[in-house]
């Protein structure tokens, strides 16, 4: 047989038929759709907002903003501008953010681990926290926290006292705050000595292991390091450290820290809620780890803390990382319900308070979802890099 | 040689066995388990009282309420508040019907072996939504219009969470076909897409369609506050169901979509007729799981004004006549709200695991 005299399918090829012409004019013409579809939207807010009167631009940043803030970690007050506001609400999202990862992933790993506990009681009581919370939207958690169970508190006078050190009422939580003197920069520069030493010795240990075998005590030694060495630049320096006890003056108590309830409510509600997810995370990962490894450690003689350290532990979290990422990120999303409560974060006073007295609404909107956007971005990127970390070395 | 066949020791078998085995195996074991049961127990007798031996389930006016246990008085005389909103009395037939199809449509997929059950899953996703569209707002073959802010509570719960996982449905899939396209223009499109929807809180996409949508829009072109919630979360679900059908399509093994092409199918053809139905099968249980998230996340259009179960909650146990009713309010939403999620989330691990057929690669 001679094929060769038969020409080639692609000289008879009409050009509409050709694969890569079809997807060229198909991209060119996505490209115009899109263009257009912009384009278009652009036209209309233009002329929508000239016929309504509103500025355009970013100037309105630097004008004073004219209205209080119950919270703020920066100073703030309602003669600075709009630019500030919306430094006061991120970083309040920020806060409740980073409060609530740390404690919905206490929590989770927690209940996660007693999911799969050996006593019973203890495991249903875990199953049962896991399927009523999860099922219960967010929104409704945050309410019942805030409206039925902080609002219901006593009153400033009859406040819960905790050893004369912490309050609770129905204006917030009080705790002491810790003030500074001069040479606490002491104290803070032994500590980071401290921590150097404690990375210097578990490298040197590790590289003791390898060449010996010999087992050195890093914990306990590191342990003793990280007390000891603060701990004497603190003496010596003369205790540079008061606590600022909140006091009851006239109506209201003065002076420590306080968390306002709606920050305690937004807190708990998204602790809470994420860690019922966490702990679900947490369990398929452990149980995702084969029992031959956990067998094969036991062959060895490894003890039960060490299995769950060395060998179980480091491959679950190969499985957990990807949807703890994920939670993480719901979590710094859900946070933006504070609005509901009035939690002052960046929804709530840009979006929300900022946005209606400017009424810039495109600016507003653009720069919000921009943050949110960035922060989704930095928290995938470093839990990719942890991800590329732990997970598994093919060859 | 035969062993003798010896029953196990009596300490290892029965309650006794059980108890020993599951709750004092070790003296710690036995300290926790006396500890939580405790606490269990501690507080689970007041919360039982409360909630039914104290509680007032009959009686006409706040009056009636002991102030000891649950005051379940309000629920029974807003309840029909709670389910239908501000929808007129006398035309809540429609949805009482609405509420029976979508029981019929959705029921039987929980029985293995009701007769005919794929079909009446079908019908829930065609006919009634187009019986709804129809029934539910009226205006059509004599029916009295009911304009949209009339409708609130889980009526309105139940409509915004199947509206916005239907429409993102198809809208999901294409864009979870483009994301995995060859053509480089359409992938980057579809990407960003779905990247920036996903980032967003879902509360700034409500802001947004209640806010910038009208500015967006040309002159004369206007939607009523409930379409432009609507059309955000539609658009904000869509990209996290083209996730899902894009894990579905991941899953289909590359024999399929070569098996396809050996056969001269195109693009579409090898798509429509070999890798979707398959992709789509595979991701149920996914897209179950989309829409018990969508179904909680609806609560939040209370911050726009619509007066969904937990916004038609919310603004009557402000009121006066009732006194400190609040819990009872959030304990009504929160059982509702489970028992659908609950439900939902037992079917589709059913379904996940008759699906997980042990050979995916």
């Amino acid at each position: 047989m001679n094929d060769s005299d038969t020409p080639p399918a692609t000289a008879q090829r009409r050009p509409w038929n050709d694969p890569k012409v079809r997807s060229l004019a198909f991209q060119i013409i996505a490209i115009l759709a899109v263009g257009w579809a912009g384009w278009s939207l652009l036209q209309n807010t233009f002329e929508n907002m000239e016929s309504r009167g509103i500025s355009t631009g970013f100037g309105f940043l630097d004008e004073s903003a004219g209205f209080g803030i119950i919270m703020s970690l920066i100073p703030y007050d309602a003669t600075m501008s709009y630019g500030r506001t919306f430094w006061v609400g991120l970083l309040n999202t920020l806060l409740v953010s980073a409060m609530g990862v740390v404690a919905a992933t206490i929590i989770g790993f927690i209940v996660g681990i007693a999911r799969l506990s050996s006593n019973w009681v203890v495991a249903k009581l875990a199953l049962v926290f896991v399927e009523t919370i999860r099922n219960i939207p967010l929104l409704l958690q945050i309410f019942f926290w805030y409206f039925a169970v902080l609002r219901n508190l006593p009153s400033t006078r009859q406040s819960v006292d905790v050893g004369g050190v912490f309050f609770l009422n129905n204006r917030g939580l009080y705790l002491p705050e810790p003030l500074t003197e001069s040479g606490f920069g002491w104290v803070l520069a032994s500590l980071a000595i401290a921590v150097a030493l404690v990375v210097g010795i578990k490298r040197w240990a590790r590289k003791r292991q390898l060449k010996t075998g010999q087992l050195f005590p890093t914990f306990r030694v590191s342990l003793a390091i990280l007390i000891a060495l603060p701990g004497l630049a603190f003496l010596i320096t003369g205790t540079p450290l008061t606590w600022e006890l909140a006091e009851l003056k006239g109506f209201n108590f003065v002076g420590g820290i306080t968390i306002i309830p709606e920050l305690a409510a937004l807190w708990f509600a998204l602790s809470i809620y994420t860690a019922s997810f966490i702990a679900e995370i947490v369990r398929s990962g452990i149980l995702a780890v084969s029992k031959g490894q956990t067998e094969a450690a036991q062959a060895l003689g490894l003890q039960p803390g060490t299995i769950m350290r060395l060998v179980v532990i480091p491959q679950a979290m190969r499985v957990i990382v990807p949807p703890l990422t994920s939670q993480y990120l719901n979590l710094v999303k859900n946070s933006s319900l504070a609005t509901a409560i009035g939690y002052p974060d960046l929804v709530g006073v840009f979006m929300g308070t900022t946005l209606n007295q400017t009424g810039q609404a495109v600016e507003v909107v653009a720069i919000t979802m921009a943050v949110y956007l960035t922060i989704s971005l930095l928290i995938s990127l470093l839990m990719n890099i942890y991800n590329r970390k732990v997970a598994l070395q093919e060859r | 040689m035969t062993h003798p066949t010896e029953l196990p020791p009596k300490s290892e078998l029965g309650v006794v066995g059980w108890a020993r085995k599951n709750l004092f195996s070790t003296w710690y074991n036995a300290l926790l388990t006396l500890v939580v049961s405790y606490l269990v127990i501690s507080s689970a007798i007041p919360l039982f009282k409360w909630l039914f031996l104290e509680a007032t389930f009959t009686g006409e006016t706040a009056s009636d309420c002991s102030g000891e246990g649950a005051c379940w008085l309000f629920i029974s005389q807003r309840l029909n508040f709670f389910i239908y909103g501000f929808y007129p009395d006398t035309l809540q037939w429609r949805i009482d019907i609405m509420f029976g199809l979508l029981a019929l449509a959705f029921v039987p997929q929980f029985i293995e072996r009701f007769p005919g059950r794929k079909w009446f899953g079908l019908f829930g996703v065609t006919g009634l939504p187009i019986i709804g569209y129809i029934l539910i707002p009226g205006g059509w073959f004599g029916l009295e219009e009911v304009p949209s802010n009339k409708w609130g509570g889980l009526m309105l719960t139940l409509i915004l969470a199947y509206v916005g996982i239907l429409a993102a449905l198809p809208i999901g899939t294409v864009l979870a076909l483009g994301r995995r396209s060859e053509m480089p223009i359409i992938r980057g499109i579809c990407v960003v897409f779905i990247e920036v929807w996903r980032a967003v809180p879902l509360i700034t996409v409500l802001f947004m369609a209640s806010v910038m949508l009208p500015l967006f829009l040309p002159e004369g072109v206007s939607f009523e506050k409930l379409m432009r919630a609507l059309i955000g979360i539609t658009l904000w679900q869509s990209a996290y169901m083209a996730e899902v059908v894009r894990g579905g399509l991941q899953a289909i093994p590359r024999g399929q979509y070569e098996a396809a092409s050996a056969l001269g199918l195109g693009y579409w053809r090898k798509m429509g007729l070999i890798v979707l139905p398959q992709a789509l099968t595979l991701v149920i249980p996914g897209i179950v799981n989309t829409f018990i998230s969508l179904f909680k996340d609806t609560t939040l259009v209370l911050i726009i004004g619509l007066f969904d179960i937990l916004g038609a909650v919310q603004s009557t146990v402000t009121d006066p006549a009732w006194q400190n009713v609040a819990i009872e309010g959030y304990v009504f939403v929160a059982f509702c709200f489970w028992i659908f999620c609950f439900g939902m989330s037992r079917y589709s691990q059913n379904l996940e695991r008759k699906l997980d057929t042990g050979h995916r690669t």
